[in-house]
């Protein structure tokens, strides 16, 4: 029914098949619009925030996401900028993933804004000292750059194709991908360090200030290795679900050694600088405030088996892992390595996000507890669904894997 | 105690815990004042709106060597690096230079809470619901035309009833004055206090009760070590408020200031 869709000398599932597959995923979809339409009409009551949890499960969603579609720029990076030809094999797949993390992000981020159609105030009436002012400018612009470097994968859909002008358009904005690969990686390095700057420049919450180099605290820069560490285990990932899933092979095996090898380096290398900055941070900021480390691990469930799970097991356990080429070779090792590579990324957005919020400054003050509502979670759980839909169709209708043809003759 | 406070008029407020009852006119009176929207039901004090704040505190010994405290916590109205003007990114909020008073623009607000973060004090509250005051019980008819009422979606705090500045100062233009005097400006909440326990007023006129009783040894700030700097000042001659008031180490256990009773 859709064969004239499908890219030519590849196999797809009946179009039947296809949309039972979409079903679960379209649910989930519902379910976040019955959300969203909750909260647009009745406000953000519907959630379980607070004036204690000004920032909850959606903040730590939307740093997650952002943080894991860095795979998109930073394999960009090393394909057009640095020259790893064998990545051209995954980039189409990293680019898609990094546009749904970042749409599905600004799509949270809108319904998580009490005045969503004042939105545009953040352009027009910039402060430019404010980290979310930054954040905000460079993941529009950069969601605009990954919209242009998807187009070319949708101009190369079979009948979009005969269309010569769209055809000519699609290879000429190949031809200077480069750009937009720089401009990308310009764009995410402001954002993903900006996204982090916004803890570290809290200076009047002492759990997630730090001191830093000029304007920039160090969680800046700690966001951005974080986030290059964590984003190319992500679209490991993606790509290997995507593998069980179609049982084929869609990439070669160097394309994934290599962006799990610089994973693991990148993480190693962050963890180095993490540990320090922590050590940092107890000797300096917390002390300055009058606290002590294990002040900040007594309330609730928010115990010291964080910082345990963030860096040592979610951290320095992941690094070991993909830095061993005979553990990264091993499939189940080298999935093993990056879902805790990005575990550990997701835990350290949350820990900035909630724990900061949860810990109370006056010693008066008391800890409240937060777990979301359905809607908080419909809305969460929706950019997954959304992401898988637009995965499988662009996986059905496009192009995404050069190499698939080659991988799958047998 | 040092003061890092600007030039020109820099408005605070002096709480003196001493005098304190905890009765909570305070809050009553700056909500009836600004406009303060309500809900049917007002126990959920996570999600409410309260410019002005009252805490309870203890010095958790037992029986009958129990001590009680109150805390009333308005906007703080911090001279420094405010934190949460220097966050806001649509420039929503702002510390006015000449006077120091920490303001909202509730209609440029977009309701990004990254300022409630910021604020270590929890002086800030979101609009969770529509503006609510009931009709039929009065609330209605209370409402001040000065201020103007928040919509949902928007962040609001403590604004030191800006709007009786702009009232004192047109009443002085009016009389050829360029300068107020003092008491000419107070807020709701100072001028409630059934025990006169708030004073309020020019931090840098040495002339004005309040910059005289900033520099009590009884004198102290919430947080003060954090560097906010705030112009809010709390009064008090137990120890163990005072401490109650900041965070300290284990080795800083000697006495914050000594301080003569009465």
């Amino acid at each position: 029914m859709d064969s004239v869709l499908i890219p030519e000398g590849v196999k797809r599932c009946s179009p039947g098949k296809f949309f039972l597959w979409t079903l679960p995923w379209l649910a989930l979809l519902g379910w976040g619009l019955v959300s969203a339409f909750l909260c647009l009409y009745k406000g953000l009551n519907q959630t379980n925030m607070t004036n204690y949890f000004a920032f909850a499960l959606w903040i730590v969603f939307d740093l997650s996401v952002i943080a894991l579609g860095a795979g998109a720029f930073f394999t960009g990076f090393l394909t057009y900028l640095i020259g790893k030809k064998e990545l051209k094999d995954i980039i189409n797949a990293a680019v898609i993933i990094g546009f749904i993390c970042y749409s599905g992000a600004v799509a949270m981020l809108g319904i998580d804004i009490g005045q969503p159609l004042r939105g545009w105030f953040i352009f027009w009436h910039a402060n430019v000292h404010s980290m979310l002012t930054e954040v905000s400018f460079c993941i529009t612009a950069y969601l605009g750059v990954l919209l242009i470097e998807y187009l070319p994968i949708i101009l190369e859909n079979r009948k979009i194709e005969e269309v010569k002008e769209l055809r000519l358009f699609g290879h000429n904005l190949h031809e200077i991908m480069a750009v937009f690969a720089g401009t990308g990686t310009f764009l995410s390095f402001f954002h993903q360090g900006s996204l982090g700057g916004l803890f570290g420049v809290m200076y009047a919450r002492p759990f997630a200030a730090r001191g830093g180099f000029y304007i920039w605290p160090w969680t800046f820069f700690l966001f951005v290795l974080s986030a290059i560490a964590a984003g190319p285990s992500f679209t490991i990932l993606c790509t290997k679900l995507a593998e069980k899933i179609t049982r084929k092979r869609l990439v070669p095996d160097q394309a994934f050694q290599l962006l799990a090898k610089i994973s693991g380096w990148l993480l190693a290398l962050y963890m180095v600088l993490k540990i320090a900055d922590t050590i940092a941070w107890v000797q300096g900021i917390v002390p300055k405030a009058g606290l002590t480390f294990m002040d900040f691990y007594r309330e609730g469930p928010y115990g010291v088996w964080l910082v345990i799970a963030e860096i040592g097991i979610f951290g320095i356990i992941p690094a070991i892992i993909l830095l061993i080429p005979k553990a990264r070779k091993t499939e189940g090792w080298l999935i093993a390595g990056c879902l805790m590579n990005c575990t550990g990324i997701v835990l350290n957005r949350f820990v900035f996000t909630v724990v900061t919020l949860a810990i109370p400054v006056m010693p008066f003050d008391r800890f409240v507890s937060y777990l979301p509502t359905w809607q908080e979670w419909g809305i969460s759980l929706a950019v997954i669904g959304y992401g898988f839909l637009l995965f499988s169709f662009s996986y059905r209708y496009l192009p995404v894997f050069p190499k698939e043809k080659e991988l799958n003759t047998a | 105690m040092e003061e890092k406070h600007g030039k020109g008029p820099r408005y605070g407020m002096v709480i003196d815990l001493d005098k304190c009852t905890g009765c909570g006119t305070c809050m009553i009176a700056c909500a009836a004042e600004n406009n303060v929207t309500v809900r049917p039901d007002e126990s959920d004090k996570q999600r409410n709106v309260a410019w002005m704040q009252l805490y309870k505190i203890t010095n958790g010994k037992p029986f009958p060597e129990t001590e009680v405290s109150y805390f009333p916590r308005p906007c703080m109205q911090c001279e420094h690096h405010t934190p949460c003007v220097s966050v806001c990114p649509a420039t929503a909020t702002r510390m006015d230079p000449n006077t120091g008073i920490v303001s909202q623009i509730y209609t440029r607000c977009i309701g990004c809470r990254y300022c409630m973060a910021a604020c270590p004090y929890h002086a800030r509250s979101f609009n969770w619901w529509d503006t609510y005051f009931p009709k039929g019980k009065g609330l209605d008819r209370y409402l001040s035309p000065e201020v103007s009422p928040r919509m949902r979606g928007v962040v609001e705090k403590c604004t030191f009833c800006h709007h009786r500045l702009m009232r004192a100062k047109t009443q002085a233009y009016a009389e050829g004055r360029r300068e107020l005097e003092e008491g000419e400006y107070i807020t709701a909440c100072a001028e409630a206090c059934p025990v006169q326990a708030i004073t309020f007023g020019d931090l840098n006129n040495p002339n004005h009760k309040v910059s005289k009783l900033a520099k009590s040894p009884r004198a102290f700030r919430l947080l003060e070590r954090l560097g906010t700097e705030p112009k809010v000042y709390y009064l008090s001659s137990k120890e163990w408020v005072r401490r109650m008031a900041d965070n300290y180490l284990p080795e800083e256990l000697e006495p914050v200031t000594k301080v003569k009773t009465g």
